[in-house]
């Protein structure tokens, strides 16, 4: 069974992101929109809990916050929604840690 | 003028996420008009609201970042970006707008708004206010 | 509430405020005024252009203090002056003119 973990809140004033991180499997990936994605640039303090994982980002919100493709850490996805809908097909089942 | 208050709006959201980044702004355009000693801090996730290159195309929203170059006119002159936060974000202060303000008396020079504070100088400057709003 | 312009129903809030930005063009203005029973002038249309190109560049329709002053700096300190500007538009520089440039009521206009 693999896992769609889906987390939207910024990893600087909320800890689901490091609450996803914990239950997260190899087979799972994490998608990060809205506020999550500042996780992904690189240099803050969030970006370092994501290394080793399958992490992917949603394009529009990164675009939204002025984070551009080379500000991410390496490694990550950038998706677009049909990217995103992409992922919920692909997983079991999706786990959104609101 | 003993009737002048000092204001501090206080910013601590991301822009977008929530609502709160926006309605901090207009409160702000809003109360401008009253002429009374007005600053901004932006620290935790506030510091996000100023940072450049913000494109919402795509998500349907108003990208309201370009307001934020309007605050000088509206005589809001005093922006305080709390550096911890953007150390810990892994910002630097080129990432963020370079918001400016024009002195009219000295034939619209331009002014910078930003100025960069520890987190000490900026609890020493939110002792020295009448009023905090906090979004 | 619409508004009729070029044979198009365009839709308007209560106040007379264009609903959707981008149905604005240049006969929205003339209708506008003709119901105002004012003569658009080129020093009408000097404000109104300059309130468009605020708020394409801030996102925002000036309080009337800050057109005033912006006005002051563009145009000259002739212009800059509510004397001027409510000589132009009577109802009010900020709601008047931001009406007929298709702006949202200004930010800041209590």
């Amino acid at each position: 069974m693999s896992i769609l973990h889906i987390v939207n809140k910024s990893p600087y004033e909320k800890s689901s992101l490091y609450t996803a991180v914990d239950f997260v499997k190899d087979s799972d990936v994490v998608l990060l929109i809205e506020d999550a994605v500042y996780a992904a640039a690189r240099g803050g303090k969030a970006a370092e809990k994501l290394s080793g994982l399958d992490i992917s980002v949603l394009g529009a919100d990164l675009a939204a916050r002025g984070i551009g493709e080379d500000k991410l850490i390496d490694g990550v996805s950038v998706v677009d929604y049909a990217g995103f809908v992409d992922l919920v097909k692909a997983k079991d089942s999706t786990q959104s840690w609101l | 003028m003993s009737d002048v208050k000092k204001l501090m709006y206080v910013n601590r959201r991301a822009p977008y996420g929530t609502i709160y980044a926006w309605e901090s702004l207009e409160v702000v355009l809003i109360g401008a008009a009253f002429d009374q000693d007005v600053s901004l801090a932006f620290l935790d996730d506030g510091v996000y609201q100023l940072t450049k290159g913000q494109n919402t195309e795509d998500t349907g929203m108003k990208n309201f970042s370009a307001t934020y170059a309007a605050l000088g006119d509206y005589e809001v002159t005093k922006i305080y970006v709390e550096k911890d936060s953007l150390d810990e974000r892994g910002l630097l202060l080129d990432d963020l707008q370079h918001l400016v303000w024009e002195d009219e008396d000295e034939d619209w020079a331009e002014k910078d708004s930003i100025r960069l504070v520890s987190r000490a100088e900026l609890a020493d400057l939110m002792a020295d206010q009448d009023i905090m709003f906090n979004f | 509430m619409t508004i009729e312009v070029n044979g198009k129903s365009l839709e308007v809030d209560e106040e007379g405020y264009l609903a959707n930005l981008n149905d604005w063009e240049p006969n929205v203005a003339d209708a506008m005024s003709k119901e105002d029973d004012l003569e658009l002038t080129n020093d009408h249309w000097e404000i109104i252009n300059f309130l468009r190109e605020y708020y394409e560049e801030y996102q925002i329709a000036p309080a009337v203090r800050v057109l005033t002053k912006a006005v002051g700096k563009k145009l000259g300190k002739d212009k800059g002056n509510s004397k001027y500007l409510y000589e132009l538009f009577p109802y009010g520089p900020g709601k008047q003119a931001c009406r007929y440039a298709g702006l949202p009521k200004p930010t800041g206009c209590v």
